[in-house]
């Protein structure tokens, strides 16, 4: 098929149309203003820089440029040992290292075909549905404090999110670098007052949803600067590989938790919000939904745990030799689908270590919708697709 | 879903004459890919988004892997419609030096556009056919490729207290440099 | 009515606001430094090298003769960001089960490297590196103040004690029980002796 016409035609069919963003022709006359928003910049979620070209006050070209937190974590990856990686992955998302250890073990564990104890799994479960609530809460928080609240939400979110903060520093010894999970369950069990805890906390966790719900889903102002902006077709986000909130709100209904049920998230009832408009109002609502399903699926868990093993004891954490082979290892991280691809070549150190960062392929479709809106639109918009630099840097 | 070799009889024989084969995962309990020949490779993907029974119309993971004799990129397919997946399709460079080229598969799946950028940085993989291949983690003006395995890293280090390996070596190797400069300006 | 929204949110605020008088749940500050938050038994900062004030092989200060650590290395392996640096003794000293082991002639731990992930603690074999609490750390020599040696890393067993309780006691118990297997491994090994040697006077005579 080296045909190069049929090749050029293909190109053509699909470089026009959908798959790339319309240009914007400015409407006054004389130069565009190009502004660098960031890095150095209170609302673009760490040190990230947008050269946006403005026509007056809108956008008509728009530019992410990343790489001020490249750390190089894959490379490193490469030097140290599979268990040596897992604090770095922590250091990924740095809002949810839970579910970074988590995707990192399951990537490992479809390597080495190592099972995993139930009670670990609950436990894994427990503190991913803590450790989503509490990302979606100050991403909530964060996106309203751009919108000009002045910190108010942001604040209140960050109260809830202390209490969860204080469990997961009593079971794993850190606040947000926890280093929990290992190859074949947890590190550490949790004790029956750490359960006891956690379900008070838990209790706390649904009042503090609608106290979230009737300080700002019926605001005016919020309905007013965020309905209807941003807009992303469901075509265009499968296509651009958008996953997580984003694309639920884009109202396709792809969530990993259902789709490939990893874990035991297939005993779990719970149901996944979709949104209708795909702007940012349906985002910002999804994941206020998207904390209530929580809540349900830690409490049906800190129902059902049984008392057991947390690790498996022939499972070997030091010195781990994966046979040759490669795995993809894929979870729904609060921010979309968190994956890790490792090559094994038989030694300690893995051959390839690659993580996939759903924050970096979200913004993929970023100057899409940011297209010929108000500057100010734009923090929103961006502040909507949550990002956080770790994981978009490594 | 299909299996491997499903999948493969049917590309063939959507798309005939494109060189498709199975490369088997040295573990066999894991998923298999097919290797696709990059002459072909977007036919390929026409095939495999649009065809209506395997209908992967979401692209997750572009891989770049250094190998010794030549760079590979590495396609995760799933499908949101049909909820299956993984289909892993490679692509080999002829070599490592100076025909590093690869078709992109931007034009098909949107989300290889910063992902393929990333391995043009990192690997040194050039894109034909990708909008805008610019550098995405490093700086414009940077020279190497960083995730090749024969890159060296710039002899910077200003304080090293607990250096070990290679670090090591190269610490030691500078202090003695510096050492021997200090001594001849001295003497000079 | 327009503004409805505003005037619920504004509702929620005014609770927060005063309510924040009179329950403990929504004043949730904690004015550092006069007031401080009590660490949690698991909180972990940096490592520090136990020592035990009983077990002690030779002078020298306390320190440094009952110090757990046998510069095996394993944690200078398993470290990720390699912050930790050993170099082994030439001579062996006695551990508290009586074999003679080398020490450490040198330990540096790298804290401004350190990322405090407690893979060290997790891989010891012989519970000589724990994980400390104390955070207040703070110093304005960037290179050599923050490069910890072997004097400033030993902390004694009841100090130990005394920040993490739980873990602390069980592992005196577990060194206790296995100094149990030792001596009675070793008054078996003694008695075995002595009836061979008895054996043999015994064919001798």
């Amino acid at each position: 098929m080296s045909d190069t016409q049929s090749h050029s035609a293909i190109l053509a069919d699909r470089l026009e149309g959908w798959n790339r963003p319309t240009a914007i022709v400015p409407q006054n006359e004389g130069e565009l203003l190009e502004v660098a928003m960031g890095p150095h910049h209170p609302s673009t979620h760490g040190v990230f820089r947008m050269d946006v070209a403005l026509d007056g006050e809108r956008v008509i070209r728009l530019r992410p440029v990343f790489g001020y937190l490249h750390r190089n974590h894959e490379k490193i990856a490469e030097g140290i040992s599979y268990l040596a990686s897992m604090p770095y992955t922590d250091r990924l998302d740095y809002i949810c290292p839970i579910t970074n250890n988590w995707a990192y073990a399951l990537a490992v564990e479809k390597l080495t075909g190592q099972a995993v104890p139930e009670r670990a799994e609950y436990l894994r479960v427990i503190l991913g549905e803590l450790t989503r609530y509490q990302n979606h809460a100050s991403s909530i928080g964060f996106l309203i404090q751009e919108m000009g609240a002045s910190g108010t939400p942001l604040m209140y979110a960050y109260r809830e999110r202390e209490k969860i903060l204080d469990l997961f520093e009593e079971l794993t010894g850190a606040r947000m670098m926890v280093n929990y999970m290992r190859f074949g369950g947890c590190r550490v069990d949790a004790s029956q007052g750490w359960l006891e805890r956690t379900r008070k906390v838990v209790a706390g966790l649904a009042g503090f949803a609608d106290e979230f719900d009737r300080l700002l889903s019926t605001n005016e102002i919020l309905m007013a600067r965020t309905q209807g902006v941003g807009v992303l077709r469901p075509e265009l986000a499968v296509n651009a590989g958008v996953t997580g909130p984003m694309l639920r709100a884009s109202s396709v209904n792809y969530d990993i938790r259902k789709v490939d049920g990893y874990g035991i998230y297939s005993r779990f009832n719970f149901r996944v919000p979709l949104g209708d408009h795909g702007d940012v109002y349906d985002r910002y609502m999804i994941r206020v939904l998207e904390m209530r399903e929580s809540i349900k699926i830690l409490e049906q868990a800190l129902k059902e745990i049984q008392p057991g093993p947390v690790m498996d004891p022939k499972a070997k954490i030091r010195g781990l030799r994966p046979k040759a082979g490669e795995a993809y290892g894929r979870i729904e991280a609060p921010k979309g689908e968190l994956g890790f691809y490792l090559i094994s070549d038989g030694g300690p150190n893995p051959y390839r270590y690659r993580v996939r960062p759903p924050s970096l392929i979200n913004l993929t479709v970023l100057e899409d919708m940011c297209l010929g809106v108000n500057v100010a639109d734009v923090v929103l918009i961006f502040g909507s697709v949550d990002i956080v630099l770790g994981e978009v840097d490594r | 879903m299909k299996t491997v070799e499903e999948i493969k009889s049917a590309i063939e024989a959507a798309v005939p004459g494109a060189p498709v084969e199975i490369a088997p995962n040295p573990n066999p309990a894991l998923p298999h890919s097919l290797r696709v020949a990059p002459e072909c490779a977007l036919a390929v993907a026409k095939f495999l988004r649009d065809d209506e029974e395997l209908k992967l119309d979401f692209l997750s993971n572009v891989t770049g892997v250094d190998w010794p004799e030549s760079l590979e990129a590495v396609y995760h397919l799933y499908s949101v419609e049909k909820k299956h997946g993984p289909v892993i399709i490679r692509m080999h460079t002829v070599n490592r030096t100076d025909q590093v080229e690869l078709p992109s598969l931007t034009p098909i799946w949107r989300s290889a556009e910063f992902q393929e950028r990333e391995i043009f940085d990192l690997y040194g993989i050039v894109f034909t056919g990708h909008p805008d291949l610019r550098r995405l983690l490093m700086w414009e003006g940077f020279k190497d490729h960083p995730m090749r395995k024969d890159y060296r890293e710039p002899d910077d280090f200003e304080y090293e207290p607990t250096a070990h390996d290679e670090v090591l070596k190269r610490a030691q190797a500078n202090q003695a440099v510096a050492a021997g400069q200090k001594e001849s300006g001295a003497g000079a | 009515m327009l503004g409805e929204g505003i005037l619920k949110g504004m509702a929620e605020t005014a609770k927060n606001f005063f309510g924040s008088y009179f329950s403990a749940e929504r004043l949730t500050t904690v004015e550092y430094p006069e007031q401080r938050v009590a660490p949690f038994e698991a909180a972990r900062v940096f490592p520090f090298l136990v020592f035990d004030q009983e077990n002690r092989d030779g002078g020298g200060p306390e320190w440094e003769a009952g110090m757990r650590c046998v510069a095996c290395q394993i944690c200078e392996k398993e470290c990720p960001p390699k912050c930790i640096y050993i170099e082994k003794s030439k001579d062996k000293k006695l551990d508290y089960l009586g074999k003679a082991q080398y020490y450490p002639a040198r330990f540096d731990i790298d804290i401004s490297v350190c990322m405090s992930c407690q893979i060290c603690v997790e891989v010891c074999p012989f519970e000589a590196i724990k994980m400390d609490t104390e955070y207040e750390l703070s110093t304005d020599d960037r290179f050599g103040s923050l490069l910890l040696d072997r004097e400033q890393l030993a902390k004694s067993n009841e100090y130990y004690h005394q920040i993490h309780p739980t873990e602390a006691s069980a592992v005196d118990t577990r060194l206790a029980a296995e100094k149990v297997k030792a001596d009675a491994r070793a008054k078996a090994a003694a008695q075995a002796a002595t009836a061979k040697a008895v054996a043999i006077a015994g064919e001798g005579a």
